[in-house]
């Protein structure tokens, strides 16, 4: 479902990627892991078309990711790691401008909002604009949206960061309820080690590079450890990976700010 | 392109515009500036002015500056919707547009679109002013003014997305709206007339697009112009068409 072949991509002098490969079969549930900064959502940018690579190849549903853009997007759905829904829209606004821009029939795309609404709790708050919600619930609603046209891939980037417990729990409900109805491929990234157990097989990705690819199983035997959490150190280290913050904070404020003077 | 994908593509063309129209609509602020801005202008500066103006056609100055303050408000909202993509970009809904399967260009004529259809709005909210300050409309004036408006509006707009698709931060976009917005206004001819001032302030006026839009609407309303209807309308089509042109080629290569 999933092809990367010696995938390369740099910005500038930097080296996000640095030559990887993998593939992941249809149906398969693939943990993507690593540190911050490690290119997992480089990869995941690529894989959905937001960037093209510096050099190699990708494919996603059989399309290769940068001669067929537009196909490739059909067939995907993506969570993305940053909110990314119109908070000034209700729930069922933010649903039906994403059928309208994913072309898909209003009666058909009718009963499948209800019956995904229905599925993550949100029926009863469709008619509420998204900037009253809670993140839990904007998490839940992203999980439909990125459902609703009938993706083959579904990209889960840190799907479960920042929530509490019981969401990430429900959120973990849902993704498994969907994979046995609709034979979904999901790839997902994850800070969670615990979030990473449930895969079939599980890439860890550290400076651009794949480090190790198996099961969960296979790599706590192979590193001797009883725990992914163990695995993840002695594969990794100790150290801790600087990222670059993007200021996105600030410049919230500063938004704030400027409506008041620019009106 | 075959005639299904065009369905398609206009498709996504028009959802891009009518999101932007569902936000407008509950954005109170925006609607409020709309009908504050042109108050301020025509109640103080045209008030204030008028007994000192004296221009050579007799025009009363508060007619002088009735297309001026149209236009401001038209390159206002333009480019206010224009900023909406740095917002989109900051608080994520752009990634949720860029993944869907449309081509940017849709995306970016859909901004256009909208953000001129916007602007249009409150273009008429000025023009709704004007048995209040005695400026003398006409059902043909109206329907001359909202093609007008909209080709203005539209030019600004595709301005604004171009300089939007260079800018990741709100802060760099403010200071270039106040270097492009109050410049833009203050040399289109809209507040003072453009015969007696020094030959660096004409050359500057003459270079900008929206002294030909100012030109075309105080044409629709009062008769009178500077240059010739013709070449105003020509340069405001082949600068709108200009402007889209840049705004989506800038577009295709913005950051996600």
């Amino acid at each position: 479902m999933i092809q990367v072949v010696d995938l390369v991509k740099r910005f500038g002098a930097l080296q996000a990627i640095r030559g990887i490969s993998f593939q992941v079969k249809e149906g398969e549930l693939f943990g993507f892991l690593g540190p911050n900064g490690a290119g997992k959502t480089t990869t995941i940018n690529i894989l959905c078309t937001l960037l093209t690579p510096t050099s190699g190849r990708a494919f996603v549903a059989g399309h290769d990711v940068v001669q067929y853009p537009t196909e490739v997007r059909r067939s995907i759905g993506i969570i993305f790691q940053d909110p990314s829904l119109d908070e000034r829209l209700t729930a069922l606004e933010n649903l039906k401008f994403h059928a309208m821009l994913y072309h898909l029939p209003r009666k058909k795309t009718g009963e499948r909002m209800e019956m995904l609404l229905d599925m993550v709790g949100l029926s009863e708050r469709r008619h509420d604009l998204v900037k009253t919600f809670s993140g839990g619930m904007k998490r839940r609603l992203e999980i439909v949206r990125g459902l609703l046209h009938y993706p083959k891939v579904l990209f889960l980037d840190e799907p479960t960061l920042g929530l509490d417990p019981q969401t990430r729990n429900h959120i973990w409900n849902y993704i498994k309820e969907l994979r046995e109805k609709e034979r979904l491929t999901l790839f997902l990234t994850t800070h969670y080690m615990e979030e990473a157990d449930p895969c079939d097989r599980i890439a860890i990705m550290d400076e651009g590079r794949i480090v190790a690819l198996d099961t969960p199983a296979a790599l706590k035997q192979r590193v001797g450890c009883d725990t992914l959490d163990d695995v993840f150190v002695k594969l990794i280290g100790h150290e801790i990976r600087e990222e670059n913050a993007s200021g996105k904070d600030q410049l919230r404020d500063l938004h704030k700010k400027w409506i008041g003077r620019m009106r | 392109m075959d005639r299904e994908d065009a369905v398609m593509e206009f498709q996504s063309l028009y959802t891009v515009w009518l999101r932007d129209l569902v936000r407008f609509r509950r954005d109170r602020t925006q609607i409020l500036g709309g009908f504050s801005r042109p108050m301020l202008w025509l109640l103080f500066l045209g008030v204030g002015m008028g007994p000192v103006f004296h221009s050579e056609s007799g025009v009363p100055y508060m007619h002088f500056i009735f297309p001026g303050v149209i236009a401001m408000n038209l390159i206002f909202a333009s480019f206010l919707s224009a900023i909406s993509i740095i917002w989109d970009r900051e608080f994520g809904f752009l990634k949720e547009i860029l993944v869907a399967p449309i081509s940017r260009s849709s995306i970016a004529f859909g901004k256009a679109a909208s953000g001129s259809t916007i602007a249009v709005l409150q273009g008429l909210v000025v023009v709704a002013f004007a048995p209040l300050v005695h400026v003398p409309l006409t059902f043909e004036k109206i329907l001359l003014l909202i093609p007008s408006m909209f080709l203005i509006a539209f030019t600004c707009t595709s301005m604004g997305i171009v300089l939007a698709s260079r800018m990741t931060s709100f802060e760099g976009f403010g200071t270039i709206a106040n270097f492009v917005i109050m410049p833009m206004f203050f040399l289109s001819g809209g507040l003072f007339p453009l015969d007696k001032i020094p030959v660096w302030l004409k050359i500057l006026t003459h270079l900008n697009p929206l002294t030909y839009g100012v030109d075309q609407l105080r044409w629709i309303l009062s008769g009178v112009h500077r240059f010739p209807i013709a070449f105003d309308l020509f340069f405001n089509l082949f600068f709108s068409a200009l402007m889209l042109a840049l705004a989506v080629a800038l577009f295709k290569r913005s950051p996600a």
